[in-house]
């Protein structure tokens, strides 16, 4: 196929501080209802000032515990779980604060035959953003996210952006949109 | 279960794990993060490196949805309600394909808009304008196998948002589609041509470059208006697709 084939993709627009109207029907806070391994994450967006960001919406993907994800193109020979989609939606309330529910998923393939550890990937949406953000959490505690082949492309000391972190019976993870502790976000 | 057609088998080396990653944008078709035009982007865009992603069985995989889903209200927003919406009843119409040109069936499309009088249905909208006790302003279809979608809803109007001093919105319509990959995914809003609007719109003019800009503004189409029932539009959509080929690291 030549480029004269190729089609300029619709550019991305934000999706303005209105979006509950249109994307509310598809919330789920909880990606494994009845999970017996049930995790929480929950966190906070906050902006350059600091300030909580109430008017985001967060989009998660991820494999099962087994490391398969349920989609056509995963040709891993591992079972589906029943009910479990791996994706999640989840607004900001007005503290900027979120919360989901979900389990922790299995290691994935990586590029060159390497292993991913467990990782969620997360969009970020939000009005002020033309674009949405693309992010990952990984796992405290997690030995394989010192080989992890996305990790090490990340510069070691922002790292810790990404891993959750224990907080009582909860991970914590936040989404610093500005300054030192930055969350990292991919060019995709 | 998974609408989505199969890819061609090189497109994944389940053996070595390459896999063929989804085509990045060429500099100035997406917008960037800041654009101090739109003044909420300078306190919210990214201010550290992004970090180049390669594209994984993370990227490359996302949610599927059924074509069983959505129902038929979901896709006509003038029928959700006991009454008639007020405003001009039009029709969007259009295509869903990736930048191969090739048809995406199965992907879905929401999407949500202001009413006639430029007001939405939301808490936080303050603008003083009536709102409409039979409009919602929120729709949902599954492209059919050829990747065309059809909403029937009202024309949105325009309202103000203080951006800057005397700042209006040109009249738009939200989307957000699911494509085949986490990486596709895309949130945009949909223009009608001709507004007057448009080139004083910091959001619509966030993307530098102009071709890639006039794909958010859709085509008035008379195959898609309805004799004595609604004008057509038509709406275009392309996601971005995947390369032919593993890149091999």
């Amino acid at each position: 196929m030549s480029d004269m084939d190729e089609l300029i993709a619709t550019p991305s627009q934000t999706v303005g501080p209105f979006f509950r109207i249109g994307m509310e029907s598809l919330y789920t806070p909880d990606l494994a209802p009845g999970a017996a391994d049930r995790i929480a994450i929950h966190g906070r967006v906050l902006d350059g000032d600091g300030q909580p960001v109430s008017d985001a919406i967060l989009e998660i993907w991820q494999a099962n515990a087994h490391g398969k994800y349920a989609h056509p193109d995963d040709a891993q020979a591992l079972p589906l779980t029943p009910g479990f989609t791996g994706f999640g939606r989840v607004p900001t309330d007005t503290e900027g604060a979120f919360r989901f529910f979900t389990i922790r998923p299995g290691s994935v393939p990586g590029p060159g035959g390497g292993v991913q550890a467990p990782h969620l990937v997360v969009a970020v949406f939000m009005r002020g953003l033309l674009i949405h953000l693309l992010t990952r959490v990984y796992f405290p505690d997690e030995p394989s996210n010192a080989t992890d082949p996305v990790l090490q492309l990340v510069p070691a000391d922002r790292r810790t952006t990404l891993v959750a972190r224990r907080n009582g019976n909860e991970l914590e993870w936040n989404v610093i949109l500005q300054g030192d502790n930055e969350t990292v976000f991919f060019d995709y | 279960m998974p609408a989505h057609p199969s890819e061609p088998a090189q497109a994944h080396d389940i053996e070595t794990g390459d896999i063929a990653g989804y085509r990045r944008p060429a500099k100035g078709t997406q917008p960037e993060y800041l654009h101090p035009a739109y003044a909420s982007t300078r306190k919210r865009a990214p201010t550290r490196p992004l970090v180049l992603l390669p594209h994984t069985l993370s990227e490359i995989t996302g949610p599927v949805f059924g074509h069983d889903d959505p129902c038929a209200e979901d896709a006509d927003l003038t029928r959700q309600h006991e009454g008639e919406p007020l405003g001009e009843r039009i029709i969007v119409a259009g295509r869903v394909l990736d930048d191969s040109n090739r048809p995406l069936p199965g992907a879905l499309v929401e999407i949500w808009q202001c009413n006639a009088a430029g007001r939405y249905r939301h808490q936080n909208d303050t603008h003083a304008a009536p709102l409409d006790p039979n409009f919602t302003g929120t729709g949902r279809v599954v492209t059919d196998k050829d990747g065309y979608y059809r909403f029937v809803t009202i024309k949105p109007g325009a309202y103000p948002w203080r951006n800057h001093h005397n700042a209006w919105r040109p009249a738009h319509i939200h989307l957000s589609l699911f494509g085949r990959a986490f990486v596709s995914r895309l949130v945009t809003q949909m223009y009608f041509p001709g507004d007057p609007l448009l080139p004083h719109d910091p959001i619509f003019n966030g993307t530098a470059d102009e071709k890639a800009r006039n794909r958010l503004v859709a085509a008035f189409d008379w195959d898609a208006t309805v004799p004595e029932h609604a004008l057509g539009y038509r709406f275009d959509i392309v996601l971005r697709g995947r390369e032919a080929t593993p890149l091999h690291r």
